[in-house]
């Protein structure tokens, strides 16, 4: 249990009517998070995805939450307005079932982290649509330790070599930088 | 490290089934950008006159612009290159939505088609995999429904297809490629890839695309993104609406069509009809939109939303786009719901929007006129708008006289004969154009008309009013905020053009003043097609948030070459300069670079000769339109010049200072050609 705390919530409301399906927000997302900022885009790192098919009236922004180390026991598939969503559509979870939420390369979970250091969260402010629009507010919560970066791919690699393995890589990648 | 582009073409002989990853030379992109500019030295180099449409030799060339993908607002243009059977020209169609961006992210920067596949087949790009694939289960598909299909059996929802239709397998010569909610339609792209054996290509991309300083191009992204915001809030005065805002004309937003429905041509480009639109109609237009349009929507990293998805009553669902809305309605003198509803199946049989209605109301047109007869239409139902669903059928098929019609109303005239040609009156170098009939020469589109190489004038005009505004007040206030002009010269010119008296046209613009107005319009054009940019965000609307002040920082900060006005002046001119040696090689001249005799009714020969004489001189060609040594050694192409002698091209209709021949020799040149 943690201690009752002041804390800024931050919510990025999607109006899923208004969204184009134009994917800027993919694009700025990943320009963001480029190493050095800015110095490339690929959607396919971008922590927020945009589940789209025109035909069929599905537009769907979603944001990178949580990393699951397992897939769910079952799935979920909504229908709304006569529109069927793929499976797990509305699902923020960088999980095996599925390729959206982790780097193309090394397969690491992506989490948005609301653009830290921005004003604003750039996804936001790149869609001028509206679709996407930010609020701020106070509240007291009960303090959580929130998982950073660093923390959440160590969790990922944990999960899929065991801990033994890492900590034995880690010993040894650090004797040879010292060496 | 390439930066902005990836360095890389994908070479795929059909006929051999060979696949290529060939690595290109930075130094071209220097010289001629990317996009249309390498492809039209792509052309160059390996598609000589002799090379017919048609043959395993011509190449089909699927091109991302330079700047595609990267972060910079609409750059998302897919730019085609083939030479057309319609118009047996170099064509360079371009489509937006989604298909540039995905193929960079692939790793390339073209896929270059050569050959023909004895099999129907399709393409399937996953990053460094790149398959021929069979096709025969597609055979006869539409075009959105093989995209669907395909992503379904590759299971990869997210790969972009660029697909042809029943039409561009059956090679009908105005076929097109469609792609998500875009399309290659002009001057039959659609036929050659239908010739070569390709239903589709499908590409899927998840590599990075880098920029060279990243914190100075984001900069610039995001200044055209606030510009874009304002733009949007502060149309423009005065004008029309689909001229007040930024992006390719707001058909699927804008309900008011006044002025098209008055002052566009309908049936077979024939009859104007003033008063058309009362509040009634509106009414009626307006429901049918509002109730078949499901939403709005972009192309890739694009706010402007100028297309739609539509659902006619018992139809599929299909992406819509810009003018298409109006012109079958137009063709058939119908309604909007007819124009709604046909659509849907001619993107599924992926046709141009411009030429099919117009193939369709000239060959009722022949039969009216018992040029045709009822021999030539069995079974063709009685209604009105029957008989255009009958002829779609029919063209796209190849079936009688749709065999014919298929070739577009140039050559459908020359077979038919009889004084079928008469009917055929609203093409430019064989292509239809937009049904516009107008009374008085207005000088410089008659420059655009004549001169654009590719043969639409929504091609190459935007930037400059199209009409005088009636008070020097309103000028005024125009040229205040106008800072994407190349010159001030360009603000006195404007503000200087009269609606009447000394300062009207067809006198005025001057020749010279003209000569720098379709220069500055053609000039933005031209780097569009070569950076990928969307039209709609550049060349075509009034004051764009892109401009030839930030383009050139836009390819340093890019691409990392290092660019400034007069270098990317330079190079527009090179590339510019090369696309019209492709046509000069392939026997375009003089002769051939004028409007439709129709187009308006007063005419001022002297003038129009004078113009002409004047533009040709300004960019650099001889009185045949021909570029000239100096020139082209001036834009680095004296390899294009060596070419030009030793093929005899400037003396083939007279001396390089000769007058334009006359229509009887260039006949006959032609049949030799
Ligand atoms: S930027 Fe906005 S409109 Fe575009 S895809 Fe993302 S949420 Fe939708
Ligand atoms: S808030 Fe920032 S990190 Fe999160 S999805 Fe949007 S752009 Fe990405
Ligand atoms: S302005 Fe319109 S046509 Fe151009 S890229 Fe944007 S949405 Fe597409």
């Amino acid at each position: 249990m943690g201690e009752k705390n002041k804390k800024i919530v931050k919510t990025i409301k999607v109006n899923a009517d208004e969204c184009n399906g134009c994917r800027a927000c993919e694009v700025i997302c990943s320009a963001f998070h480029a190493e050095p900022k800015y110095s490339s885009n690929n959607p396919a790192r971008s922590r927020i995805r945009v589940v789209r098919d025109p035909l069929r009236d599905i537009y769907v922004p979603v944001y990178a939450g949580e990393y699951a180390p397992a897939e769910c026991m079952g799935r979920d598939k909504y229908v709304i307005d006569g529109k069927e969503y793929e499976e797990c559509a509305f699902c923020r979870a960088s999980c095996p079932s599925r390729d959206i939420f982790k780097e193309p390369d090394s397969g690491l979970p992506l989490k948005c982290d609301m653009c830290e250091g921005e004003d604003e969260p750039l996804c936001v402010k790149w869609c001028i649509t509206d679709a996407l629009t930010y609020e701020e507010r106070e509240e007291e919560v009960e303090e959580q330790p929130e998982q950073d970066d660093l923390e959440m791919g160590l969790d990922a690699l944990t999960n899929k070599y065991g801990m033994d393995k890492i900590i034995e890589t880690l010993a040894r990648m650090s004797e040879a930088k010292q060496g | 490290m390439r930066y902005a582009e990836t360095g890389y073409n994908l070479e795929i002989d059909l006929s051999r089934g060979n696949i290529e990853r060939v690595e290109t030379d930075p130094k071209e992109t220097e010289l001629y950008l990317g996009g249309l500019g390498t492809n039209a030295k792509l052309l160059w180099d390996r598609v000589p006159p002799e090379v017919e449409p048609f043959s395993p030799d011509n190449l089909l060339i699927f091109s991302a612009g330079l700047l595609c993908g990267t972060p910079a607002t609409g750059c998302n243009r897919t730019i085609v290159t083939t030479i057309s059977p319609q118009t047996e020209l170099m064509a360079f169609s371009m489509m937006g939505g989604f298909w540039a961006p995905e193929l960079k992210h692939a790793g390339y920067d073209k896929v270059v088609l050569r050959g023909k596949s004895p099999d129907l087949v399709y393409i399937w790009i996953n990053n460094d995999k790149v398959e021929i694939r069979d096709a025969s289960h597609l055979k006869g598909k539409g075009a959105i429904e093989t995209a669907q299909l395909i992503q379904e059996e590759l299971k990869e929802p997210r790969a972009q297809v660029a697909a042809i239709g029943l039409a561009g397998e059956n090679r009908v010569y105005f076929a097109s490629i469609e792609q998500g909610r875009s399309s290659a339609s002009r001057q039959g792209l659609g036929a050659v890839m239908g010739d070569k054996g390709v239903k589709a290509i499908a590409v899927r991309g998840t590599r990075d695309i880098n920029v060279a300083q990243p914190d100075e191009y984001m900069e610039l992204c995001n200044e055209v993104l606030e510009y874009i915001k304002w733009r949007n809030e502060n149309p423009i005065p005065g004008v029309m609406p689909i001229l007040a805002g930024l992006g390719s004309p707001q058909e699927m937003k804008v309900h008011d069509e006044k002025w098209h429905t008055e002052n566009f041509m309908w049936g077979n480009s024939r009859v104007r009809r003033k008063g058309f639109w009362n509040q009634e109609i509106a009414k009626e237009w307006m429901d049918t939109m509002e109730s078949l349009r499901t939403r709005l929507i972009s192309c890739y990293n694009c706010p402007m939303r100028c297309g739609a998805t539509i659902t006619p009553p018992g139809a599929p669902t299909y992406m819509m786009k810009c003018f298409s809305k109006l012109t079958y309605t137009m063709a058939a003198f119908s309604d909007l719901e007819f124009g709604l509803g046909i659509a849907q199946s001619a993107t599924e049989y992926g046709v141009d929007g411009f030429s099919a209605p117009q193939v369709m109301a000239f060959g009722l047109e022949l039969l009216e006129n018992g040029i045709l007869t009822d021999d030539d239409f069995p079974g063709m139902p009685e209604d009105n708008e029957g008989r255009f669903y009958w002829l779609l059928e029919r063209i796209v098929r190849r079936e009688g006289i749709g065999d014919v019609l298929a070739n577009g109303t140039y050559w459908a005239a020359r077979e038919i004969g009889n004084g079928a040609e008469e009917y055929a009156h609203n093409n430019i170098k064989k292509h239809e154009q937009l049904p516009l009939k107008l009374s008085m020469l207005n000088p410089i589109y008659f420059l655009m008309y004549c001169t654009g190489e590719k043969i639409n004038i929504t091609q190459i005009e935007g930037q400059f009013p199209q009409m005088p505004y009636p008070k020097r007040e309103h000028r005024e206030a125009f040229v205040k905020d106008w800072f994407q002009v190349p010159d001030e010269k360009f603000k006195q010119y404007f503000l200087d053009w009269e609606p009447r008296g000394e300062n009207s046209i067809p006198y005025y613009p001057t020749p010279e003043m003209c000569c720098d107005i379709v220069d500055w319009q053609e000039r933005m054009h031209y780097i569009d097609d070569a950076l990928g940019m969307c039209a709609g965000l550049s060349s075509f609307p009034l004051k764009p948030p892109y401009h030839i002040h930030n383009y050139p920082k836009f390819i340093s900060a890019g691409a990392g070459i290092d660019m400034d006005e007069d270098l990317l002046t330079q190079a527009i001119r090179r590339y510019r300069t090369l696309v019209r040696a492709n046509n000069i090689r392939r026997g375009m001249r003089r002769k051939d670079e004028r409007p439709p005799e129709d187009h308006w009714k007063k005419r001022f020969p002297e003038l129009e000769q004078k113009l002409l004489d004047t533009y040709y001189q300004f960019k650099g060609w001889n009185k045949d339109g021909i570029p000239t040594q100096e020139s082209l050694h001036d834009l680095g192409l004296d390899y294009v010049y060596e070419e030009f002698e030793k093929r005899g091209v400037y003396s083939d209709n007279g001396p390089d200072h000769g007058e334009s021949s006359s229509d009887a020799t260039s006949a006959g040149k032609e049949k030799e050609g």
